[in-house]
């Protein structure tokens, strides 16, 4: 078992996911055991179906363990879902495109349970001006860029105050400009608000530059190869990433897949 | 000389900000949409041109003129025979596209009911209106009520089937994101399906517009006192071709404005782009 040390915000023991159909069964992940500690920053770094997605809808109680044990905060996923302690940030920005930003970023206000404790919740306005769309809130999505679309989406993941932050390759789609941006403001935004993210990327840099430890998944089955630690010292500005350290570890991670 | 090649370096005027790019209509636009007036009027006046040189008889092909000067003189006749035509269009449009509606809402709720039900929607529309309608006048009589009815069945079947596409055409991460949220069934009702769904609603009215017209007429073709049908049916047995142009032409009248009414409450409602955005 991987350990990081203090009580786990969110904690895996020997999870195993099988998808089962006509066809035979899959098994997205195999006998994954993790743990995260509150505040951290984990990415989650492999090939093409080695489950990295699948881990993230297991935290987000969007799929179920066929064996094996998830924990989040303490109590069964359901528990941290039902009480909106997670925040779900897709590849796509999957804004509603009849809503405004502004009305995008409410949308969890609206529906489901309401937090009990609201006096930390913050201000949908607010979260806009924090992700640098102040001024946009009657937009409508289709007159936002892929950019502006996913920060909206970002503030929309954090209105609910939710103490787990799941992105599921959140830049995937954008130009690597943008993405450099969205990198540097997430990482400010991880430290203002001290949440706890799980992040899926495809991309080694993207990886190391976020986070403080990069889990490894190999494919087929889907498992846990390797919990990678990042040690340079936040803040990070985007020229770390031509540092020693940082292209020792990349090129560590780079040697790791090749094996995944 | 200029073998390297050479650029110049220009200073923004005010502070650069991503900006999504901003979409002017052209100015062809507008002269386009003229296009169409222009044709029709060429249309006219190649008919005019063409009845007064052959000179058709009046009964065969009555030349614009005439009928224009009908529709001046027999104003009162085709208003009186207008009122209880839109009257039925307009009510038959308002409960055919309600109970479409509401049997899509049931539908989408209960698959079961659904694949019962649906099959019989199919094969009831597959019935001609023109044979549907004989029947619901000895059903409901030669009064207004069977040509609302005629009318609202009309419309019933397009709203039924495009209702049912948009209230489960929902981008399926929307649903992920919902249950996320824990929304209840009923916020994922209001806060999803219902406004997907707005869109395919309004191509089906905007069908429903103008076939609800159609409807009435084709009811007052079976027997009425009153109403553009029973006119047209009137003026084609007196041989008085300048009143049946001229009822014709009311009756498109009459669609033409329905269906921009609808297009222009789809315009206010569905503001956003289709597609574009997941």
């Amino acid at each position: 078992m991987n350990s990081l040390g203090a009580a786990p915000a969110v904690r895996l023991d020997g999870a195993t996911v099988r998808f089962t159909s006509e066809r035979g069964s899959v098994t997205a992940l195999e006998n994954v055991g993790l743990q995260v500690p509150p505040g951290g920053f984990i990415s989650l770094l492999g090939p093409s179906g080695c489950g990295k997605s699948t881990l993230l809808r297991l935290v987000a109680d969007l799929v179920a363990p066929t064996q094996g044990a998830v924990t989040v905060l303490g109590g069964p996923p359901e528990t941290a879902r039902l009480n909106r302690e997670l925040g779900f940030v897709f590849q796509d920005a999957t804004l509603l495109p009849w809503r405004s930003a502004l009305e995008n970023v409410r949308l969890p206000l609206e529906v489901g349970p309401k937090k009990r404790d609201r006096s930390g919740l913050r201000k949908p306005e607010e979260l806009l001006r924090l992700v640098g769309l102040g001024g946009r809130e009657d937009a409508l999505p289709h007159e936002l860029s892929g950019g502006m679309r996913q920060r909206v989406a970002i503030a929309r993941a954090l209105v609910a105050e939710p103490r787990i932050l799941l992105m599921d390759e959140p830049f995937g789609a954008l130009d690597e400009i943008t993405r450099d941006t969205l990198n540097e403001e997430l990482l400010r935004i991880w430290q203002e608000t001290g949440t706890t993210i799980l992040f899926v990327t495809h991309s080694i840099p993207e990886a190391v530059f976020l986070s403080q430890y990069v889990l490894v998944l190999a494919t087929n089955p889907g498992r846990v190869r390797e919990l990678v630690e990042c040690e340079l010292p936040y803040p990070r500005p985007l020229s770390v990433r031509e540092t020693p350290e940082f292209i020792r570890i990349a090129s560590h991670l780079r040697a790791l897949l090749q094996t995944c | 000389m200029a073998d390297k090649p050479t650029a110049v370096i220009a200073e923004p005027a005010a502070p650069l900000r991503e900006r999504a790019p901003i979409v002017s209509k052209p100015p062809r636009a507008r002269s386009q949409a003229l296009l169409p007036f222009v044709a029709a009027a060429v249309l006219v006046a190649a008919w005019q041109i063409l009845a007064q040189v052959f000179s058709l008889p009046i009964y065969i092909a009555p030349t614009p003129m005439q009928v224009a000067r009908t529709l001046v003189s027999e104003l009162p006749t085709l208003m009186r025979n207008f009122v209880p035509t839109a009257l039925e269009s307009l009510v038959g449009f308002v409960v055919g596209n309600t109970i479409a509606i509401v049997v899509a809402v049931v539908f989408v709720h209960s698959r079961r009911l659904e694949a019962a039900l649906y099959p019989i929607a199919v094969f009831v529309n597959t019935i001609p209106i023109l044979a549907k309608a004989p029947i619901l006048v000895l059903i409901f009589g030669l009064g207004m009520t069977s040509k609302v009815v005629i009318a609202a069945f009309i419309c019933f079947f397009p709203t039924l089937a495009n209702m049912v596409r948009g209230l489960t055409s929902v981008n399926p991460q929307s649903l992920e994101l919902m249950r996320v949220l824990s929304a209840s069934k009923a916020e994922v009702f209001w806060k999803l399906r219902v406004p997907s769904s707005l869109p395919f609603l309004f191509s089906a009215l905007k069908i429903a517009s103008t076939t609800s017209v159609l409807g009435a007429i084709v009811g007052e073709w079976i027997g009425a006192d009153l109403g553009l049908g029973a006119l047209i049916i009137e003026a084609t047995h007196n041989f008085r071709s300048p009143l049946l142009y001229a009822t014709v032409f009311v009756s498109s009248a009459w669609a033409v404005v329905f269906f921009a009414v609808v297009s222009f409450a789809e315009r206010r409602i569905v503001t956003w782009k289709q597609g574009e955005v997941s």
